[in-house]
């Protein structure tokens, strides 16, 4: 009996092991292509959903290639790069000036608009580079310093480190030299933190006198965005340049690159640029 | 037989040395990671630092440490008398049919995952706080202002998390007082009232106080809720309607984007973490060892 039963098991192992053979032999023929190999994207979670649909859109063309896409965040993109423990690093801010000693090859991917946003039952439409950095650093508390009600403002910001708040300093010059040329970020101390785009626009809805920022694919109707200098918050006028407030997204690789990745990084830059303009702003 | 006993043995002994050993594993990691940040910025300075600010390198933890502590004691303010009266109230007084229903729904409480408890804290307590609270502090104080985001949200709703842990081990501890004092006491004349606070209160105090040690443990560790609630403002706090920041909510808000030196900053944060847990457990046995003697 015990026999048989091992008899059997071997003999299905081998038929599965058989018939797996053949079904990877019938993938591999249509496209015609032999390019394979896997490929470990780490980093940014602003590019993580991007980063997602263009490795599907990649492995649909080259089925014998797997892309994993992992978070962390922009700083652990640049540490993986550096480190090797992924092919690629994705981050969605400039590399930092210490980080550039790495030596790692920088690709635009995209670019972000980041949006201003305000609680919909505020009056205030329009604000200007200068007030808004004003507001962000504290120096205007008030609403009815830039033409709204009489109210205390909320400011709500990112947490430190973060990329949209990277990006959004140093866009509103909020991030400024001090007398000894160091760039300092001069958030307000009374401002709100929350650690993610969905947080901060969770806040705002339900803040009547708060004022924050978050990436313009994350724009919906329960926030109002803000004109930044009469320029409304939008894709065209981000991809224009007349639309102030927008950040790169990056993948960094480190050396050699493999020939997946070679392949990959030109298909994210041509075909890809389709997948990109879906919901943030193409780089072709 | 002698082998597989000693088999066993072996087992357990592993089991143990796992424990005891990832415990000090995670020690010696933290230390690694956060002491050089603590020398190099200066202990002190780091601890009695007003200004976090990473990015500028400025490394000044006091308003997390305050953060923590001031949203901590809020909940113990709130959550201790609560949980004990509570747990009075299911030992002696309530009938069995009340316990039958009261009990079970305590226990649920212990079994939401603490983002549900920040969820629900930010979308009911916040504006509550907002709307209905700060119109009568205002009427003592014209200048006070609060977002809603504050220690009180916090605390209300970490008080509610720990109250499963004090009503609980209370509970059993007081049940746990001999019958014969509950009989001595009535029968002296003292009415039931004067049991409980007198006897077996008294009584079964080690057990509560380990129950409310264990509770402020749960209010020193918890991120997630907190996170949600609190506002995040690394800034020291005047009163209970600021906004704080945590040491644990920072450490998760910002580990994932934190560059090199901001990171091991971080992992500083977690040395007085640890430091401050061990010293409350400390403080806490203490205690209960001196008022278990008298």
């Amino acid at each position: 009996m015990k026999k048989f039963l091992e008899i059997s098991l071997a003999l299905m192992l081998t038929i599965g092991l058989l018939g797996g053979c053949g079904a990877k032999e019938e993938a591999k023929v249509p496209e015609g292509s032999t390019l394979s190999g896997k490929i470990v994207i780490a980093g940014s979670t602003s590019v993580q959903p991007l980063s997602e649909e263009l490795a599907d859109a990649f492995t649909e063309k080259y089925p014998e290639v797997s892309i994993e896409v992992q978070g962390g965040g922009s700083s652990v993109g640049v540490k993986s790069a550096k480190e090797k423990i992924a092919d690629m690093g994705a981050s969605s801010r400039a590399v930092k000036e210490s980080e550039k000693e790495y030596g790692l090859t920088e690709y635009v991917i995209a670019k972000d608009g980041i949006a201003v946003v305000v609680n919909p039952s505020n009056k205030v439409d329009d604000l200007s580079l200068e007030q808004i950095k004003k507001i962000f650093t504290g120096a205007i508390t008030n609403w009815k310093e830039v033409g709204g009600a009489d109210k205390e403002i909320t400011v709500v910001s990112r947490e430190d480190g973060s990329g949209t708040r990277g990006a959004f300093v140093e866009i509103t010059k909020v991030l400024d030299e001090n007398g000894e040329g160091k760039k300092i970020d001069n958030t307000t101390k009374n401002a709100l933190v929350q650690p993610s785009t969905g947080a901060v626009k969770q806040t705002v809805a339900n803040t009547p006198d708060a004022i924050g920022y978050i990436s313009m694919g994350g724009m919906d109707d329960t926030v109002k965005d803000v004109k930044v200098e009469g320029v409304s918050a939008t894709e065209e006028n981000a991809k224009a340049g007349t639309y102030k407030i927008s950040r790169p997204f990056l993948y960094l690789t480190n050396g050699e690159e493999s020939e997946v990745v070679k392949k990959y990084m030109e298909f994210v830059l041509n075909e890809g640029q389709e997948i990109v303009k879906e919901e943030f702003i193409s780089v072709k | 037989m002698k082998i597989h006993e000693k088999i066993i043995e072996t087992i357990l002994f592993i089991c143990a040395a796992i424990a005891t050993l990832s415990v000090l594993l995670i020690t010696v990691f933290i230390f690694k990671e956060g002491l050089p940040v603590l020398k190099s910025y200066g202990v002190f300075n780091f601890i009695f630092g007003k200004t976090w600010s990473p990015t500028n390198e400025q490394f000044g933890a006091l308003p997390m440490i305050m953060g923590s502590i001031s949203v901590t004691l809020g909940a113990l303010v709130i959550g201790v008398p609560m949980g004990i009266a509570c747990a009075i109230f299911l030992a002696e007084i309530a009938p069995k049919s009340v316990v039958k229903i009261f009990k079970p729904a305590v226990e649920l409480l212990a079994g939401i995952p603490s983002v549900v408890y920040g969820f629900f804290g930010l979308a009911v307590v916040v504006p509550i706080i907002r709307t209905n609270i700060l119109p009568i502090i205002q009427k003592f104080n014209p200048d006070a202002n609060t977002s809603g985001y504050s220690i009180l949200g916090g605390a209300i709703i970490l008080a509610v998390m720990i109250l499963p842990t004090i009503v609980n081990i209370s509970e059993n501890a007081i049940k746990a007082v001999p019958f014969e004092y509950k009989q001595g006491s009535l029968a002296l004349g003292a009415s039931h009232f004067e049991t409980i606070t007198k006897v077996i209160i008294p009584a079964a105090k080690s057990g509560i106080i380990t129950s409310i040690v264990l509770g402020m443990g749960r209010a020193v560790g918890e991120t997630m809720a907190v996170i949600l609630i609190t506002g995040n403002m690394p800034k020291v706090p005047g009163s209970v309607l600021d906004s704080v920041a945590t040491l644990t909510g920072t450490i998760a808000m910002e580990m994932g984007y934190a560059g090199p030196m901001h990171q091991r900053a971080l992992f500083a944060t977690g040395i007085i973490l640890f430091v401050f847990i061990m010293m409350l457990n400390i403080i806490a046995s203490t205690t209960l060892k001196r008022v278990g003697r008298g």
